[in-house]
């Protein structure tokens, strides 16, 4: 083992073969809709349009309900820096805007405007594809991005102009394309790598363009040899003058995964807390490409995604272009399945998706997949908790050297501060740990729930800091009217004081004018 | 000799000891410092003092329980006599949820009360305006409830934030027996 990890950096270090990163496990990987063709969802009685869908700030609604929308028009604006607006996923009527429940593990609601389809689909005329972009000012078409509302597409949902301003100490040299997927089921990138070849490799080229670097590496991983041919194909075709290198890699779980996968390309290990723009790479996700290809060459923001509906209780399981905002019942019905007794959905793939408890809850911009599994399968795998036998799995498999059965102890625990030394915050949630223990010890969850209550802490002690600032300034003001009080009470008195005393006293007449 | 070097040491250390206690002074009394610190800073007086810093002075001084805290709860009862190295003592009072206080406008006359009752400045208004309450600086410290004389204001539940929802333990058997056993480790 040691061995060949020395052979491999030495390899690597002359030059040869790539790295890779540590640990990681072969789950099987049910990737039952890869060979199928994509279909297109029809559209559903109403779209439900959750006004935030992205890491950061809500957005604020542009239009009333009552308002007729076009597909592609902007209903709700990003006003805080780190945030995506809101289009509209296709023409009609807005019916309402009211809270509604989102694809998010705590089952809470957020605002959500009501889309009543009229059938025809406009595009907005407002919507105008820049088509000369190879001369356009990479500035300029970084806005459109950003008006375009795209996020990543990956499931993160971080929004992508951000990832696209260009730093004159860290200039971006390669655009990394992942299409890796590697969590199991999904196959949505796999298949518009097939369906929309051209437009991701064109999408690629706005990225690098937008970024001005002057290589880019296509990752697949080595079990969708057809993805990688159907992209060198359309690659030798355009003959481009660009270097762009497509790369197979090893079919292990998370290669997919932003920073092991940079690591296992470059060799180059992220530190914490630093991001891939510091060692001059910008890597994004084969969706997200094809996204920024739509707003740019075709004019039309983000209001479509490939979904893949799947999983053990799905009867037609397949990939589907659904419209933002169509609710997971309708689309599940597409796919034969419309009971859901006994059966749990999953937002996401089965390693870092999340349980959803109901089927009433919209497709938003990072739902890679919906996955309907029975619940016997599912068999809610941690019930039965066994002390763990420190094994060490769990720190085999970490791809970011954690420890996490001393991580999980500390969370169970209540001692937070610990953990956080124990580099809590690094994890990336991937799963791995939980995947392998022998124990049944629901590791990430423990972490998820540290994470929380860190937070939770940092933010209280934040108001207290804060409370405690506030009180102290009104003490302060406080205590200077009281001062200029006394001070004009006793300016008060002193000029008084003659008239009431009379004529003897003399002396004070001067000291009071 | 022997004795003349060491004598001499002496002093050059005792020298040194006496500019380093000038340096190196504190002002103020660090351990009330650190206990307020740990206070949630509601300023409620719920204790029996003015404020939280009062009370971590008596507390500092021994001359408060370390468990009057009620916004602070368990948490902090612990903390502190973690740092003043006593036994946890149990609070009281029931745990409290988080409450802000809203002012309902319209009956609201513009007394300009309840603005000097506050003591993080968290109500805006001017006389014979409506008042209200600025939410995210609310303590939930109930003072302001008093002194209203037509009774406007409200104790409301905070509203619970998307953003802020953090995932429970897992619901299996030894989270929670680690978790019953963590309780009634806190309360002996
Ligand atoms: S979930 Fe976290 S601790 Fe577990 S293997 Fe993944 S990164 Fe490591
Ligand atoms: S894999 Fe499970 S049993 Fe093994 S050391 Fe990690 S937590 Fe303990």
């Amino acid at each position: 083992m040691s061995d060949s990890s020395l052979f491999q950096s030495l390899m690597h270090s002359l030059g040869l073969g790539h790295s890779d990163f540590n640990g990681g496990i072969h789950p099987p990987m049910h990737k039952i809709t890869a060979a199928q063709a994509s279909e297109v969802s029809p559209m559903p009685p109403v779209l439900i349009v959750p006004l935030k869908q992205h890491i950061g700030e809500a957005c604020i609604p542009l239009v009333q309900i009552g308002d007729h929308v076009y597909r592609g028009q902007k209903i709700a604006r990003a006003d805080a820096y780190v945030t995506a607006s809101i289009h509209a996923p296709t023409s009609g009527k807005v019916v309402k805007i009211e809270d509604h429940r989102i694809p998010h593990p705590s089952g809470m609601g957020l605002p959500c405007m009501f889309i009543e389809p009229d059938g025809h689909d406009t595009i907005d005329p407002a919507c105008l594809p820049i088509v000369n972009w190879r001369e356009n000012d990479p500035d300029l078409l970084r806005e459109r991005i950003r008006q375009s509302g795209i996020v990543g597409l990956g499931g993160a949902a971080f929004p992508t102009f951000i990832k696209l301003l260009r730093d004159r100490h860290h200039p971006v040299h390669t655009v990394i394309l992942n299409g890796i997927e590697c969590e199991p089921y999904l196959t949505n990138d796999h298949r518009l790598m097939l369906e929309n070849t051209r437009q991701v490799i064109e999408g690629m080229q706005i990225l690098m363009h937008v970024v001005q670097a002057q290589k880019a590496i296509i990752a697949i991983e080595d079990n969708k040899p057809d993805a990688a041919e159907a992209i060198n194909a359309c690659l030798s075709k355009q003959r481009l003058d660009l270097t762009v290198e497509v790369r197979l890699m090893p079919t292990r779980y998370p290669q997919g995964s932003e920073k092991q996968l940079i690591e296992s390309l470059t060799g180059k290990q992220i530190p914490a807390g630093k991001l891939p723009l510091h060692v001059g790479v910008l890597c994004q996700n084969i969706g997200t490409t094809k996204a920024v290809y739509d707003a740019i060459a075709e004019g039309i923001p983000l209001t479509e995604r490939m979904v893949t509906v799947s999983g053990d209780a799905v009867p037609k399981p397949k990939n589907l272009r659904v419209r933002i905002g169509t609710p997971m019942r309708f689309v599940f019905a597409q796919c034969g399945l419309e009971d859901f007794d006994d059966i749990q959905i999953l937002h996401g793939g089965p390693m870092m998706g999340e349980k959803l408890r109901s089927a009433d809850i919209p497709i938003v911009k990072s739902s890679t997949g919906i996955l309907a599994m029975h619940t016997a399968t599912m068999q809610s795998v941690h019930k039965h908790e066994d002390p763990c036998i420190r094994c060490g799995h769990c720190s085999i498999v970490c791809p970011i050297h954690l420890v996490p059965n001393l991580l999980a102890d500390h969370c169970r625990n209540n001692q937070f501060d610990k953990a956080e030394d124990y580099h809590l915050f690094d994890c990336i949630e991937c799963g791995c740990c939980s995947y392998v223990c022998p124990s049944n010890i629901p590791l990430v969850h423990y972490f998820r729930y540290g994470k929380g209550q860190l937070a939770q802490l940092t933010r209280e002690r934040r108001f207290a800091d804060e409370s405690k600032a506030r009180s102290e300034q009104r003490e302060r003001r406080i205590e200077r009217e009281n001062a200029d009080k006394a001070a004009r009470r006793q300016r008060v008195r002193a000029e008084t004081k003659p008239v009431l005393d009379g004529k003897n006293s003399t002396e004070n007449d001067g000291d009071a004018s | 000799m022997a004795i003349l070097s060491l004598g001499g040491f002496a002093l050059v250390a005792g020298i040194i000891l006496a500019i380093a206690t000038r340096a190196f002074h504190i002002e103020g009394d660090p351990i009330a410092d650190k206990i307020e610190d740990m206070l949630p800073q509601t300023q409620c007086g719920q204790c029996g003092y003015p404020g939280c810093r009062p009370y971590a002075e008596a507390v500092a001084s021994e001359v408060a329980e370390i468990n009057n805290c009620v916004p602070g709860g368990e948490r902090t009862m612990i903390a502190i006599a973690d740092l003043m190295g006593v036994e946890p003592k149990a609070i009281e009072a029931e745990e409290a949820i988080p409450m802000i206080a809203f002012v309902r406008e319209d009956e609201c006359i513009g007394c300009t009360l309840c603005i000097k009752a506050c003591p993080v400045d968290a109500i805006v208004g001017a006389p014979k305006q409506y008042h209200t309450i600025i939410t995210d600086h609310c303590t939930g410290c109930t003072l302001c409830i008093d002194p209203c004389p037509v009774d406007c204001i409200d104790m409301l539940q905070k509203p619970e934030l998307i953003e802020h929802w953090s995932w429970p333990l897992p619901d299996t058997q030894r989270s929670r027996i680690g978790h019953q056993r963590r309780e009634s480790h806190q309360h002996v």
